[in-house]
C-alpha cells in the first residue's frame, strides 16, 4: 500500500471529547494554522489534510465532532470508519478528562482492539496555573489503555503538528504491520476502508 | 401604575378608562402631516394592543386580577422591571437574593429594553437574553406562577401592560416563552420574535424531542441540549434591533445580483444534485443569492420563508467559518418533528456560502461531491469574484453582507428604505423578499439603529393593526420624517430626512419606486429556480429523534 501511485492513501481521524475543550482549535490551527475563538461547532466539520512523513505520505480526513451532546448520535455515525482517534480533553477541566475516558469506552464498544490508533491529547497548557489534571495522569491513564499521549496548546501552537505527525506514523507502521501479515498470508484486509457496520474478521 | 391583562379566550368587556383608552386621547393623528414634529413619545403610535383587540381582550374581570400585579403590592412582579422601583435599595426582597451578574437586582440587567426567557412548564430555566439563568431562576418561578394561575381559570395569559412594558407569553408545547419589552414593538411583533425564537430552538432539536423529554422527565434541565445555540439565538434577537426587516415582514433579503448571473447560478444548482438533496441554497452573509428546492418538495409543501430565514440565519454563524460542515437540521414549518441534515461549507474560502439540505444522514461524501461541482461550474461562469465583490462592497461594520448605498436610488432626502414585493407572480410566492440598503449615517452607531427600528416597529404596527389597519402613514418624527404605505403591489417604509415638505416626500417615493421597478431583476428572485432529484431511498420520516441520539451520548 505504499504510495507508488501518487495520491496519499486517505486515512479518517475523529476528533472526539467534551463541548469547549478545543477540539475545532487543534484542527483550524493544524489545518490552517490559526487560533481564533470560534463558536461550538455545529454537527461535524470536516477537513483534510495531506502529511508528509518523508519515506511516504499520507492523507488526514479529519473530523471534528461537536462537543455538545444533542450532536453525539450524527458523531457516532462518522467514527464508525475511523482509522484514528483524538481523545481531547482540557487540562482545567476535570470533567472533561472524565469524558474523555467515556468516549474512550464508546470506542472500544464500536472497534475491536487495536484496530483504531487512539491518542489522548491534553489541550490548553497555556492555562497550566488552572490545572486540573496533571501530566502523569493523562500518562498514566493513556499508558494503562495503550493510548498515544501528548499535552499541546492550540493557541500557542504547541505540540499541535506533533501530535497529527504521531498519529500518522503510527497509522502508517499500523499499515507496514498488517501487510507484512498479509504476506505471510494472513487474512486480507481493506484498512483504508474501514468496517461498513459491525465489526467483522479481523480481531476475532 | 397602570397594569392590563390579556388573555385568550372568552371576551370580557374592557373596563373603563383603561390605559388604551387614555392612550386614544393622547396621540396624535399620524395620517395628518404633523408638521410641528410629533414627539418622540413611546405611544404616539400608541395602539399598544389595538391589532388584537378584535379576537381578543386583554382584560381580565377585576376578581381575577386583584391577585395579580398591583403596584402597590410589594411582591409585585411587574415592579421587577419597573424602572421607577429601580431606586429601591438592594435589600428589596425580591431582588435580594444571589448577587451575581444578570440577576435582577443588576442595574445594568434591568436596564435592558428587552428581554426575552424561555423556560421549562415546570419552571425551569432555558435561556435568557441577557445574565445568567441560574440568577433568574425566582423571576422565572413568578412567570411560570402566572401562567398556571391564568391557566387554572380555564385561560391562557397572552399579554400584561404595564406602563412603559408589555410582557407576552406564549407557550408551545411543554416550553413557556416570555418577552418583557419597553420597546415600542406591539404584541404581535413580540410574539413573532418568540415564534422565532421557538422555531430556532426545534430546528436543533426538533418538537418531537423536546416534548418526549419533558414527558419523560418534567423537570429535565434543557440547556444541556441547547448548548451551543444560546448564541444562535443571541444574535436571532440582536437582528431584530440592528437591522430590521427580515422578521418584521416575514422575508429574506436577497443579494443584489444581474439577472443572467442568478439565473445562471440557479440552472447551476439544478444541475448539480445528489441522491436524496432536497434544497440547496447558496448565500452571502446571511442573504441568499439563489436557492433551488426539489419539485416534489415545492408542489407538495411550499418552502416557507421563515424556514428560510432560520437557515440563512444559521448558516452565517461563525462557527460554520471553517471547513465543511455535516449537521442534522429540522425546518420547523415544514416538519417540525424530523431532521434534515445539511451540509455547509465555504466555497473558495470565500463568504460565499453553499447549503445542501437532505434527508439522508450519510449523504456526506456526495454532497461534498455535490458540492464540488457547484464550485467548478461557478468556476467556469467567473462568478466567484462578482459574489466576492458584492460582498466587499460594503462598508458596514457587520461586513461580509452584500449591500448597496440607499445614493444608488437618486433620491435626495431619502435616508433608508424596506420595500416587501406583494406582486411575485403566484408561483413563486413561496419566497417573500425585501430588499433595503446599507445603513448609513446617521444610522451608523448602534443606538441609531435601534431607534429607526423602533420607528419602522410602530409604522409596521400601525399599517398591520387588526382593528383599524392603515394603508398610508406619513409621520414626522423628532430626527426624520416616515412614510409607510402598503399596497397590492408592494409594501414599503421609507426614512426621509426631517426637512423634507409632503410634496417632497412623495416626489422621493415616485422616484424609489420607479428605481425599484427598473431595478427589480438584480434586487429580486423573480423566477426561482427548481429541479427535481432522484427519489432518496429514505425520506425524512415524521419521528427521527431517536435519530438524534439524546439519550445515547455520555
Amino acid at each position: 500500500m505504499a504510495q507508488a501511485d501518487g495520491a496519499p492513501q486517505p486515512f479518517k481521524l475523529v476528533l472526539l471529547g467534551s463541548g469547549n475543550v478545543g477540539k475545532s482549535s487543534l484542527a483550524l490551527r493544524y489545518v490552517k494554522n490559526d487560533f481564533k475563538s470560534i463558536l461550538p461547532t455545529v454537527g461535524c466539520a470536516f477537513f483534510t489534510k495531506v502529511v508528509d512523513l518523508g519515506a511516504a505520505s499520507l492523507k488526514l480526513e479529519i473530523w471534528d465532532t461537536a462537543g455538545q451532546e444533542k450532536y453525539h448520535s450524527i458523531c457516532h455515525l462518522y467514527f464508525r470508519g475511523a482509522n484514528a482517534a483524538l481523545l481531547v480533553y482540557d487540562i482545567t477541566s476535570k470533567d472533561s478528562f472524565l469524558k474523555a475516558q467515556q468516549w474512550l469506552a464508546d470506542l472500544e464498544r464500536e472497534f475491536p482492539p487495536g484496530e483504531v490508533v487512539v491518542m489522548l491529547v491534553g489541550n490548553k497548557t497555556d492555562l497550566s496555573e488552572e490545572r486540573e489534571v496533571t501530566f502523569e495522569e493523562g500518562e498514566q491513564f493513556a499508558q494503562s489503555h495503550s493510548l498515544l499521549f501528548m499535552e499541546t496548546s492550540a493557541m500557542l501552537d504547541h505540540r499541535v503538528t506533533e501530535v497529527f505527525s504521531a498519529l500518522a506514523r503510527e497509522l502508517l507502521q499500523r499499515v507496514e504491520r498488517k501487510e507484512r501479515q498479509a504476506q505471510r498470508g494472513d487474512a486480507r484486509l481493506t484498512l483504508n476502508q474501514g468496517p461498513r457496520g459491525p465489526a467483522k474478521c479481523c480481531a476475532h | 401604575m397602570d397594569v392590563q391583562m390579556e388573555a385568550g379566550g372568552d371576551t370580557a368587556a374592557p373596563a373603563p378608562g383603561d390605559a388604551e383608552d387614555l392612550e386614544d386621547t393622547r396621540f396624535p393623528s399620524e395620517e395628518a402631516a404633523d408638521g410641528g414634529g410629533v414627539h418622540e413619545d413611546p405611544t404616539d403610535f400608541g395602539d399598544r394592543d389595538q391589532e388584537e383587540t378584535g379576537s381578543e381582550t386583554k382584560d381580565q374581570p377585576p376578581t381575577l386580577l386583584s391577585p395579580l400585579p398591583q403596584s402597590e403590592s410589594p411582591s409585585c412582579t411587574c415592579g421587577l422591571w419597573d424602572p421607577a422601583s429601580e431606586n429601591n435599595p438592594m435589600g428589596d426582597p425580591e431582588s435580594g437574593s444571589g448577587v451575581q451578574g444578570g440577576d435582577p437586582s443588576d442595574e445594568d440587567w434591568r436596564s435592558k429594553r428587552k428581554h426575552v426567557f424561555v423556560l421549562s412548564e415546570a419552571g425551569k430555566p432555558i435561556y435568557s437574553r441577557y445574565g445568567s439563568v441560574e440568577a433568574l431562576s425566582t423571576t422565572m418561578g413568578v412567570m411560570t406562577a402566572l401562567v398556571s394561575f391564568v391557566q387554572s381559570a380555564g385561560d391562557a395569559i397572552r399579554a400584561i401592560y404595564a406602563e412603559d412594558h408589555k410582557l407576552v407569553f406564549l407557550q408551545q408545547g411543554p416550553l413557556l416563552l416570555v418577552a418583557v419589552s419597553r420597546t415600542p414593538q406591539s404584541a404581535a411583533q413580540l410574539r413573532g420574535e418568540l415564534l422565532a425564537v421557538h422555531a430556532q430552538i426545534v430546528s436543533t432539536l426538533t418538537r418531537a424531542s423536546v416534548a418526549r423529554i419533558f414527558a419523560r422527565k418534567q423537570n429535565y434541565d434543557l440547556r444541556r441540549l441547547l448548548a451551543g445555540s444560546e448564541r444562535t439565538l443571541d444574535r436571532l434577537l440582536d437582528s431584530v434591533e440592528r437591522d430590521p426587516g427580515a422578521l418584521l415582514l416575514g422575508a429574506v433579503r436577497c443579494v443584489p445580483l444581474a439577472r443572467p448571473l442568478r439565473e445562471a447560478l440557479g440552472a447551476l444548482l439544478r444541475r448539480c444534485t445528489a441522491p436524496g438533496l432536497a434544497l440547496s441554497v447558496l448565500a452571502v452573509g446571511g442573504q441568499l443569492v439563489t436557492a433551488a428546492q426539489e419539485r416534489t418538495v415545492l408542489a407538495e409543501c411550499r418552502l416557507d420563508p421563515a424556514d428560510l430565514q432560520l437557515l440563512l440565519n444559521w448558516v452565517g454563524a461563525p462557527a460554520f467559518a471553517a471547513g465543511e460542515a455535516w449537521a442534522p437540521v429540522c425546518l420547523p414549518r415544514f416538519n417540525p418533528d424530523g431532521f434534515f441534515y445539511a451540509y455547509v461549507a465555504r466555497l473558495d474560502a470565500m463568504p460565499v456560502c453553499l447549503l445542501l439540505l437532505g434527508t439522508d444522514p450519510e449523504a456526506f461524501h456526495d454532497m461534498a461531491t455535490c458540492r464540488r461541482l457547484v464550485e467548478d461550474g461557478m468556476h467556469t461562469l467567473g462568478v466567484m469574484r462578482t459574489l466576492g465583490e458584492a460582498a466587499s462592497f460594503s462598508n458596514a461594520p457587520s461586513a461580509s453582507a452584500p449591500s448597496y448605498s440607499v445614493q444608488a436610488v437618486g433620491a435626495p432626502g431619502l435616508r433608508h428604505f424596506l420595500y416587501k414585493p406583494l406582486d411575485i407572480p403566484d408561483q413563486h410566492r413561496q419566497l417573500p423578499q425585501f430588499t433595503s440598503p446599507e445603513l448609513e449615517a446617521p444610522y451608523s452607531s448602534e443606538d441609531e439603529r435601534q431607534r429607526l427600528s423602533d420607528l419602522y416597529h410602530r409604522l409596521h404596527a400601525r399599517l398591520h393593526s387588526t382593528s383599524r389597519p392603515l394603508r398610508l402613514i406619513y409621520h414626522v418624527a423628532e430626527k426624520e420624517t416616515l412614510l409607510a404605505w402598503v399596497t397590492s403591489k408592494f409594501e414599503l417604509y421609507t426614512c426621509l430626512s426631517p426637512l423634507v415638505t409632503k410634496a417632497g416626500a412623495i416626489l422621493v417615493v415616485t422616484k424609489l419606486l420607479r428605481w425599484v421597478k427598473k431595478e427589480e431583476d438584480r434586487l429580486f428572485i423573480r423566477y426561482p429556480p427548481k429541479y427535481s432529484t432522484p427519489p432518496a431511498p429514505s425520506s425524512a420520516s415524521t419521528d427521527q429523534a431517536s435519530h438524534n441520539g439524546l439519550f445515547t451520548g455520555p
